[in-house]
């Protein structure tokens, strides 16, 4: 075999993968079609939080209230869109030639142009136009990830129409943006774009908004992300009827018809688009016809060791796929760790990653994240399996660092197995909430049970603290000392 | 109303709600379950937690608070007609189903936002547990309440049915206020929505301003709120975003503040691109003719020949006042020379110290000296000698009148009091104070000094033994000691006690060390 490993796609998940097969000591090529880095470098993680950076410290300044509360005086704010497209560029740019650097420092061949499946261990990978190369691997890892989705009907122009690829560059800052999709991509967007003056209209197919957060934290989001702000919104409409892109000086016209009958509700005149529906897996022209494999919506069917199975349900020896491409967890994070899962198994140790204890962020402001299960999920999961469920609740108004920032709106909220307990979820909005998380995060990796964290310290005064109230809080029958504090100081 | 309702008679005297012809007999909040008849379980206790409790129970007043107009004087009951009370005049007529004795029946009650930590003006709903139209039991959760600390479930006390919800999940409302109206039984959730559509109209506007116009509405139920007067261009062409007046296009800020502005989308012209409706049209819309009303109507014009009842507020002040004829008060009068506290106000004045607090100051310093002029006679019998020396001071407010408590005044020093001072005022203008904050005096003081009246009578609020009336500070020629004319400041204080536990020397006694006091102020300042 020319190579131990070969690696379809440099994005986060490739780089994850390339990184610990070196030091497993596998020979390993990455190929790569575009640019180093992927998706998430170059128009997703990287840029948008450069850009949410700048939004949050704009909201802060803009905001007369906060400031006045805390004794301070600012006189004027403004921003200079350029700089703030710059900033976003640059990063992603430092952020790329690290990433390459480190694959090139650590010996793993960068192959430039498209990979291809032509059979079993075999990848022919070139650029179009160029005559292809072809080279054989004992283990190959599908790592092509995803690409913004746009569903029929929307004409993406690229200026008044666009997806978060374009909106990431910045290139302007509308007076009023449809934001078509209320997940966590678009929430981002609009508190970008409200900090930098916009009015921000979400159109959203499902009935609620935020769909994919536990309820309950996406209410108080709600109150606390849009309510407040100039947003509004329509639930329960479709816009892929029609949208058209500005021309001629009209505005945009976005057509709403209702989710279920289907009926014409109304048209939005807006001055721009952001399709954020989600994104679509990138996995065409992978060849896998060639090795029997049927992709399902366009995703790379896997099992939980993320081995390739094919059209009929077997295993394809030595061929996995991670990240988005294979759909479970489409997270940065979580493409690396599946690809970390992937090199200790052709390492000869066997290994699962527990996707329940991958956390997830959305970095408006406050923050969002949550690891594991909803609530509503995890009734499901307790009346299936027949044990108690139990929440805990908190409010960051009763911790003390919070309010010394005047950032007393939030909430934390664990789902937990009072008979063993097991963590079974952890909810937060608030300050820091995505950094606040991986103590939830940790605990239910490595199996951690309540009864051993209720004794564990926490700085005072942290936000950390938030989490030590849930843990504190939460009564477990088996074992050690019980708590009886009330989680919500009155 | 309310004060000593006498145990055991039923019917005529007990108290009612002040009859006003016109005005519905507001809807009487209870807080907390009642006993048969409002209040006579309490006096006959006399504590004063009892009397908090039956202010609770007797009267609309929204337990906690806020719209405060304090029955005035009336210190030991809430007499304090809710806000929405105030702009419900002419709402539904409360016709008594079955006459339960003793009491007036109003079918429909309030929900309304309670205080959930001493420190809460407003809360906000979270959301609504229960939809209109359901069938709630008492102690049922009816709504999810953010307070300044934390999420609290709220519980209704009575048994019925949400008739109409007045405040949605997601908007705020001052602690006090009714967000909700609760039916006692199915027929009357009809009732209730038409009362609600009365909440609703004046609920648009800011409260404060808009109140004192309220209050003075003519008695006639007030006609469906057209929609606010807006009209910017008088011939509004079309403008080009509404297509012809089918819809109209406006940005999400433009409609959230024609929503909380009361503004008609529809009569604004958009200045947006295409004619958009943008926030800064919407706001130009609202401030055209909210101008034209006059805001700062502290007292708003009386409509000449015509007889306008009593609002409830105003009805508790009547009530007490007749209430205190059956005590047997006396007056002394004395004359103060200022001249000290006048210059001892002058220097201290930029710390933010005022007049009120120097005299309450100086009031509660002699009192501690005096404590028999700091009790009251609760049942006819015997002396209740208070343990913290509490002055109310009257303060005139809206055209009614309210009296703020500096507790514990003989403890506090000059700069905590006026700090406190300021707070209660600035309360009372919000409505916001809390029963405990304007009905825990022992003693009273009433200021005319600022009209220039020299001297007057008080009445004495029923339930406390004194009240102390202060005329202005006004330069005299007098004659002084050593045989010379000259010209001093004074002022002349007027206090009326009650005789049954308070005596002529007991009286004159306070004043001389009152005056004493005033006239050499070195302590008022440690």
């Amino acid at each position: 075999f020319d190579y131990d490993l070969v690696i379809i796609g440099a994005g986060v998940g490739g780089h994850g993968a390339a990184l610990h097969a070196v030091e497993e000591g596998l020979k390993t090529a990455i190929i790569e079609g575009d640019v180093v880095g992927g998706t998430c470098v170059n128009r997703g993680c990287v840029p948008s939080k450069a850009l949410l950076a700048v939004s949050g410290r704009m909201r802060e300044l803009h905001d007369e209230h906060h400031m006045k509360s805390l004794g301070l005086q600012v006189s004027s704010t403004g921003y200079d869109r350029q700089a703030v497209a710059d900033h976003a560029n640059n990063l992603a740019s430092k952020i790329r030639s690290n990433l390459t650097n480190s694959m090139k420092a650590m010996g793993v061949d960068i192959l430039t142009g498209f990979g291809k499946i032509v059979g079993k261990q075999k990848v022919r990978y070139g650029k179009v136009g160029f005559p292809e190369k072809e080279i054989t691997a004992k283990n190959i890892i599908i790592a092509t990830g995803s690409v913004p989705f746009v569903p029929k009907g929307i004409e993406i122009d690229g200026k008044t129409v666009f997806t978060s690829d374009h909106a990431l560059k910045l290139e302007s800052v509308p007076d009023w943006i449809a934001i078509v999709g209320s997940g966590y991509i678009g929430l981002e967007f609009s508190d970008v774009y409200t900090a930098l003056g916009s009015e921000v209209t979400f159109v959203e197919a499902l009935d609620q908004l935020m769909p994919g957060f536990d309820p309950e934290i996406a209410k108080l989001a709600q109150r606390v992300l849009i309510n407040t702000r100039k947003i509004d919104y329509h639930t329960g409409v479709f816009a892929s009827k029609k949208i058209t892109p500005a021309k001629d000086g009209k505005p945009v016209l976005i057509e709403l018809i209702d989710a279920k009958t289907k009926e014409h509700k109304e048209t939005l005149e807006v001055d721009a688009a952001l399709i954020a529906t989600g994104r679509a897996p990138f996995t065409s022209g992978l060849g896998l016809e060639n090795i029997n494999v049927v992709t399902q919506r366009g995703f790379i069917p896997v099992d939980e060791r993320m081995q390739v199975t094919d059209a009929d349900g077997n295993v394809v020896p030595n061929l996995f796929c991670i990240g988005d491409a294979n759909g479970k967890l489409m997270l940065a994070h979580a493409a690396s760790a599946q690809g970390i899962s992937v090199v200790e198994q052709i390492s000869g140790r066997d290994h699962i990653l527990n996707h329940l204890s991958i956390p997830a962020a959305c970095f408006t402001h406050p923050e969002i994240s949550m690891v594991g299960l909803t609530e509503p999920q995890a009734r499901e999961k307790a009346d299936n399996e027949g044990f108690e469920v139990s929440v805990v609740k908190t409010s960051f108004k009763a911790n003390t660092k919070a309010l010394a920032e005047n950032e007393g709106d939030g909430i934390a909220k664990m789902i937990y197995r009072p008979d063993t307990g097991e963590i079974l979820g952890v909810h937060i909005l608030g300050l820091h909430a995505a950094d606040l998380i991986h103590e939830a995060s940790n605990a239910i990796a490595l199996g951690t049970r309540l009864q051993e964290l209720k004794l564990a310290v926490h700085a005072h005064p942290t936000l950390s603290e938030v989490l030590d109230e849930l843990f504190k809080a939460a009564k477990v029958n088996s074992g050690v000392s019980h708590s009886v504090n009330e989680p919500v100081a009155a | 109303i309310g004060g000593k309702p006498k145990a055991g008679r039923a019917g005529s005297d007990q108290p009612k709600p002040p009859a006003s012809s016109s005005s519905a007999n507001p809807p009487r909040l209870r807080y907390s379950q009642g006993g048969s008849s409002s209040g006579s379980n309490n006096n006959s206790k006399g504590a004063k937690a009892n009397y908090l409790k039956a202010s609770l129970l007797s009267f609309p007043p929204p337990a906690p608070p806020v719209p405060a107009m304090a029955g005035l004087l009336h210190l030991h009951s809430t007499l304090l007609p809710s806000a929405s009370l105030l702009r419900q005049r002419g709402g539904a007529q409360a016709v008594p189903r079955r006459r339960r004795a003793c009491r007036v029946e109003a079918k429909i009650r309030e929900i309304f936002m309670p205080a959930l930590s001493s420190t809460m003006t407003e809360g906000k709903i979270v959301a609504w547990n229960a939809a209109e139209g359901d069938r709630l039991a008492k102690g049922d959760p009816v709504v999810v309440v953010e307070s300044d600390k934390a999420d609290m479930d709220v519980e209704t006390f009575h048994d019925g049915f949400l008739a109409a919800v007045l405040v949605p999940a997601g908007e705020s409302a001052p602690v006090g206020s009714a967000i909700a109206l609760l039916a006692e039984s199915e027929e009357e959730i009809p009732l209730a929505r038409s009362q609600a559509a009365s909440f609703s109209s004046a609920a648009a506007s800011p409260p404060a301003p808009q109140e004192t116009v309220a209050q003075e509405a003519s008695p006639a139920p007030p006609p469906p709120p057209p929609p606010a007067p807006v009209a910017v261009s008088v011939p509004a062409p079309p403008s080009p975003a509404t297509q012809g007046g089918a819809r109209v296009v406006a940005s999400p800020y433009a409609k959230k503040l024609a929503k909380e502005l009361s503004v008609d989308l529809f009569a604004v012209t958009g200045s947006g691109p295409g004619g958009r409706v943008v926030a800064k049209d919407v706001e130009a819309a609202a401030a055209a003719p909210k101008k034209a009303a006059p805001v700062a109507a502290a007292r708003p014009d009386v409509p000449l020949g015509s007889t306008v009842p009593f609002t409830t507020m105003q009805g508790a002040v009547s009530k007490n006042m007749v209430e205190s004829l059956a005590v047997p008060a006396f007056r002394v009068g004395y004359t103060i020379t200022t001249d000290a506290l006048d210059a001892l106000y002058k220097k201290i004045k930029a710390k933010g110290v005022t007049m009120t607090a120097l005299l309450a100051k100086a009031t509660a310093m002699a009192l501690v000296q005096h404590p028999v002029v700091n009790s009251s006679c609760r049942d006819g019998q015997s002396f209740t000698y208070n343990s913290s020396i509490n002055i109310a001071v009257a303060v005139a407010i809206d055209g009614g009148l309210i009296t703020p408590v500096l507790q514990d005044a003989d403890k506090l020093d000059i700069y905590s009091l006026s700090r406190k001072w300021k707070e209660l005022v600035d309360k009372a203008r919000a409505k916001q104070l809390q029963p405990q904050e304007y009905n825990s005096g022992t003693f009273t003081l009433s200021n005319l000094g600022m009209f220039g009246v020299d001297r007057f009578d008080a009445i004495l609020p029923p339930g406390t033994g004194a009240i102390m009336a202060v005329g202005s500070s006004q330069p005299t020629v007098v004659g002084t000691k050593d045989g010379r004319i000259g010209i001093k400041s004074q002022m002349q204080v007027n206090v009326t006690a009650d005789h049954r536990v308070i005596y002529g020397s007991d009286l004159a006694a306070f004043l001389q060390t009152l005056s004493k006091i005033i006239e050499d102020p070195k302590d008022l300042t440690f």
